[in-house]
């Protein structure tokens, strides 16, 4: 960051009124003018749906949302306490967490094993096991579905049996390539000094992994537990083919799509509902955004 | 405290990449040996695989009585000082040094002891909670050492611990070094490319190239008689001058000039003519040892001017009294010292005199 | 809603939490201790397949295992019940232009080509504007929020965009309206398939933008400074320097981005699936997979059109392979 304001800084010409300096003030005032522009262009979506969340039903269908910010401001909690009991969005949100949390835990952990075994130990085809990670990351997911599920039925792992399990263990195969590639980049960075030290110290396999590696990449597993976290809550398709719609197990994205389908018509709840189930995402990504940032860069750029 | 003997030790990483042939070294106790040599020479190979951080493919290394060749390296009583200090930077100074003694499952108090007082040693007890990253370049130097400390290894490995920090820093380092080691009572083993730092601090030193152990012996003995054009050429600063010379009755004639030698070799034996810039001076003793050289570039230290220059076509560096003025483009008579002559063999390259 | 119900979950939930890394890490702990058990050479080789077993068992059951699976099982019929070759694949492929799969695959390359490049382009764009103003760091959190959201809530978000009422009535879509100022007519966006791929494919670069300006910001601020001031000194403008310096400095992160977006792009699903549910001639493979599979129950079919899109995802896998076999060469 300091970089870049550092970079920005061209001297301004010294005497006012001049061509150049009329120049540089018109260009730069045309770069804010563009930033700005596209920044109210961006977020305008987003604050067009929370406006019109808290607007009453009768203004809703005959003005639009941006009326509202013009007194006399008129607004109501109404969508969100008729779509609360309209629909089983307290229950989704609920399940939700039991579904995230867990498909966030477990593949974290497991992965942290794998990429430590994958940078800091020998192992027959460790380098192609690593590069088939890395081409299981382009796979549609939807070339898994019907083995899974079919196995799955056989063995009795439905939504009906055992609840959220088998969708835990599906994201950990599906997250499990990413977790690893992640982590497994941030470990081989380590210096090697430092374990070879530990060896010389006589610190054994556990305490090098408890005591040295996990404690110096909480950066790193902190990106990859937000990454899961999100990537899980925001999942539709996987939780979709794997539990389905009944209320009892729909997490908010499938409940909320199902809504658009059942209540097309009553936007003002829909407009609620979306933004109720955007409330964990967005505290989320607002509080460590910093997390967020690494690991989508630590993901995508190599090397 | 315990010597330590490399017999027939070998490095092969595959059959034609062998970093380190045949290395024989027998470094006694208390003794503070310097291993020396450009990079990629092998020292570096030859302390780790006495950490046990490398195998070794051929031969014994020996602490004390005890074969280490399939000691793990936790157990062969040895500490080690990185290049990089290889802190552990999540861990405060006091955790760092007592991490050693905490995997041997010591009681805590001994712990304390022994951190409180190598703390002392170094002067280190202020930074007991900081961690690494708040310390200066010097201090975390001297963490790694107390790490080091703290375990009263039977021999004590640093792998070029001072190339991280700044020159004057450097110099402090290398007295506390040697004090520490008399302190200590410990066998040293130091390994460096910076030939000053071998100079310096060792005892003896041990000189390698190409995974080939070239001499060994006190800095003193391997700066007056350097066994090979090697050794010659890498101890020194500026570097000895070696001239193209062929053997005559009892001198050496190169192309600009001919010295008597100390030592009569085989007549028209050809080798290389070597001579430090010290033993060229602006004190001409005797017309049969003068040289006239052509300056090119003048360097006023203030307590040394050194000439460089050509004498007959070959470049000669020379070492003269800083008061003589000189100017390049000039041509100046120069005396040599002959009682440091040496005439490697263009051959073997083996030292002949 | 049952509270008390949900509140009978929790325990589950707190054991999940608790008991499942407690049991991963006592099989890690249990494991070395089995380790130790063996002797001093044997170790070394036993020890890594303990930490990579539960992830290479994970992922050979729910990846690798399955799409040959999938491959396997869309030679046999809707049911599973008798073998028929190609067929399924004939029924997929057949009929073009209109016909089997090709109305999802033209509009997968529609997505390909479009939803890559808009969202490169505006990416390249705001990395390149934001990095010259001070207050950069909010901005591009605004512009990349939606990132954070689901994919149903942005399609959500833009089927309120392009909501329409007839003409002479006050619009309430924000698309719509601004056509107003400018006195044209309504459009229904998302149900004309003259403009619906269109509309949709504007809904997921909105929400994807954020991802590229960030990584391409990134590689931006990662081009030395000293470099930048050389061409300036050299008598190079700002559009030279951007064209010939920052361009080409760039590429191979813009390369890298790109082939993530086509990946997505093939695989798009969501926001078909929410705003249009594959109607109105916006159908893609993702989407026709979903359907077959669980509307019309044919798992023979479903398995082909799955393997039709692996297939088309096989040559952005070797090139990404073959670019991480590069910068791993360069390690």
């Amino acid at each position: 960051m300091t970089i870049a304001s550092e970079r920005v800084a061209t001297p301004a010409a010294e005497r006012p009124f001049t061509p150049e300096w009329l120049g540089q003030v018109f260009s730069k005032g045309l770069l804010h003018v563009a930033v700005i522009g596209i920044t109210l262009v961006w977020i305008v979506p987003t604050l067009g749906l929370l406006v019109s969340s808290f607007r009453p039903l009768d203004q809703f269908s005959s003005s639009g949302w941006w009326t509202a910010l013009s007194p006399p401001f008129k607004f109501t909690l109404d969508n969100y306490t008729g779509v609360l009991d309209a629909s089983n969005l307290g229950q989704s949100f609920f399940n939700s967490f039991m579904i995230t949390i867990p498909a966030t835990v477990i593949p974290v952990t497991i992965a942290a094993f794998a990429a430590y075994a994958f940078s800091w130990m020998k192992f027959w085809g460790r380098d192609m096991f690593f590069l088939a990670l890395v081409g299981l990351l382009a796979v549609p997911l939807q070339a898994t579905f019907v083995p899974i599920l079919t196995t799955f039925v056989n063995l009795g792992l439905t939504p009906e049996n055992v609840g959220f399990v088998g969708l835990w263990l599906v994201h950990t195969g599906y997250g499990l390539p990413f977790a690893i590639y992640l982590l497994a980049n941030f470990f081989r960075a380590l210096p090697t000094d430092l374990f070879e030290s530990a060896e010389i110290d006589g610190a054994g396999t556990l305490t090098v992994f408890f005591r040295i590696v996990l404690p110096l990449s909480v950066p790193a597993i902190a990106s990859l537990i937000i990454f899961q976290f999100l990537w899980i809550w925001n999942d539709y398709l996987v939780a979709l083919v794997y539990v389905g719609g009944t209320p009892e197990v729909a997490p908010l994205t499938v409940t909320l799509a199902n809504l658009v389908g059942s209540k097309g018509q009553d936007y003002q709840l829909l407009t609620a509902a979306a933004f109720f189930s955007m409330i964990v995402p967005l505290i989320v990504f607002f509080s460590l955004q910093r997390y967020f940032v690494r690991g989508i860069l630590a993901g995508s750029v190599k090397g | 405290m315990a010597s330590v003997t490399y017999d027939h030790v070998v490095k092969r990483y595959t059959a034609d990449l062998t970093v380190v042939k045949d290395f024989n070294v027998e470094i006694k106790d208390k003794e503070f040996m310097v291993l020396v040599g450009p990079s990629g020479c092998g020292k570096s190979t030859a302390l780790r695989m006495l950490a046990g951080l490398e195998s070794i493919s051929e031969g014994q290394i020996r602490i004390g009585e005890r074969v280490v060749n399939d000691v793990a390296a936790k157990d062969r009583d040895i500490a080690m000082v990185f290049q990089s200090y290889a802190l552990y930077p999540h861990m405060s100074v006091y955790d760092n040094m007592a991490f050693p003694l905490q995997m041997q499952h010591m009681k805590k108090p001994d712990i304390d002891k022994r951190v409180k007082n190598a703390s002392r040693i170094l002067g280190l007890d202020n930074f007991l909670q900081r961690k690494p990253r708040a310390l200066s370049g010097g201090q975390r130097q001297r963490v790694a050492l107390g790490r080091a400390i703290v375990r009263n290894p039977k021999v004590f490995l640093l792998d070029e611990p001072l190339s991280n920090l700044d020159a004057k820093l450097r110099g402090q380092t290398r007295i506390e070094l040697q004090k520490l080691h008399r302190d200590l009572e410990t066998t040293f083993i130091y390994v460096t490319h910076d030939q000053v730092e071998a100079m310096t601090m060792g005892d003896r030193i041990a000189i390698m190239n190409a995974g080939i152990l070239q001499q060994v012996g006190t800095p003193g003995d391997i700066y007056d008689h350097p066994a090979n054009l090697f050794v010659a050429g890498f101890i020194g600063s500026p570097t000895m001058n070696f001239v193209p010379a062929t053997a005559q009755n009892g001198s050496a004639k190169a192309a600009g000039f001919e010295v008597k030698l100390p030592k009569s070799l085989p007549a028209g034996k050809k080798g290389t003519l070597g001579f430090r810039p010290e033993a060229v001076t602006d004190r001409v003793t005797d017309e049969g040892n003068a040289l006239q050289m052509k300056v090119d570039v003048v360097e006023r230290l203030g307590s040394d001017q050194f000439l460089y220059g050509q004498v007959g076509g070959d470049s000669v560096t020379a070492r003269v009294d800083p008061r003589m003025k000189v100017d390049p483009g000039d041509t100046v008579k120069l005396g040599l010292d002959t009682r440091s002559l040496h005439f490697f063999d263009s051959e073997t390259e083996l030292a002949l005199l | 809603m049952d509270f008390s119900q949900l509140l009978a979950d929790v325990p589950t939930l707190v054991a999940v939490i608790v008991g499942v890394p407690a049991v991963l890490a006592a099989y890690i702990v249990g494991g070395e201790y089995v380790v130790r058990l063996l002797p001093d050479k044997l170790r070394p080789s036993v020890r890594p397949w303990i930490w990579v077993g539960p992830a290479l068992a994970f992922v050979g059951f729910f990846l690798v295992y399955p799409v040959f699976g999938t491959a396997y099982r869309s030679l046999f019929d809707l049911s599973g019940n008798s073998f028929v070759g190609l067929s399924n694949y004939v029924t997929q492929l057949s009929g073009f232009p209109s016909g089997g799969s090709w109305i999802a695959i033209r509009n997968n390359v529609f997505w390909l080509v479009f939803f890559t490049v808009l969202v490169l382009a505006f990416g390249l764009l705001f990395a390149v504007l934001t990095d010259r103003v001070s207050y950069e760091s909010p901005i591009k959190s605004l512009i990349f929020m939606p990132m954070a959201i689901s994919f149903v809530a942005i399609a959500l978000i833009w089927k309120f965009m392009y909501s329409y009422q007839p003409p002479g009535e006050p619009q309430t879509g924000t698309v719509n309206a601004l056509l107003g100022i400018f006195h044209q007519d309504p459009r229904l966006w998302v149900q004309d398939p003259n403009v619906a791929n269109q509309a949709l494919i504007v809904a997921a670069v909105w929400g994807f933008v954020g991802f590229a300006m960030v990584i391409l910001s990134a590689a931006l601020k990662g081009i030395p400074g000293d470099l930048l001031e050389a061409a300036r000194v050299d008598g190079a403008g700002e559009l030279t320097i951007f064209r010939r310096v920052i361009f080409p400095l760039m590429m191979p992160t813009i390369v890298v981005v790109g082939t993530t977006l086509v990946i997505f792009a093939l695989k798009a699903f969501d926001v078909v699936y929410v705003m249009t549910n594959g109607n109105y001639d916006t159908d893609v493979l993702a989407n026709r997979m979903y359907k077959l599979l669980t509307a019309s129950q044919d798992f023979g079919d479903a398995s082909a059109v799955a393997i039709i899109l692996v297939a088309a995802v096989i040559p952005v896998l070797i090139f990404n392979l073959r670019q991480f076999r590069a910068v791993e060469a360069r390690r």
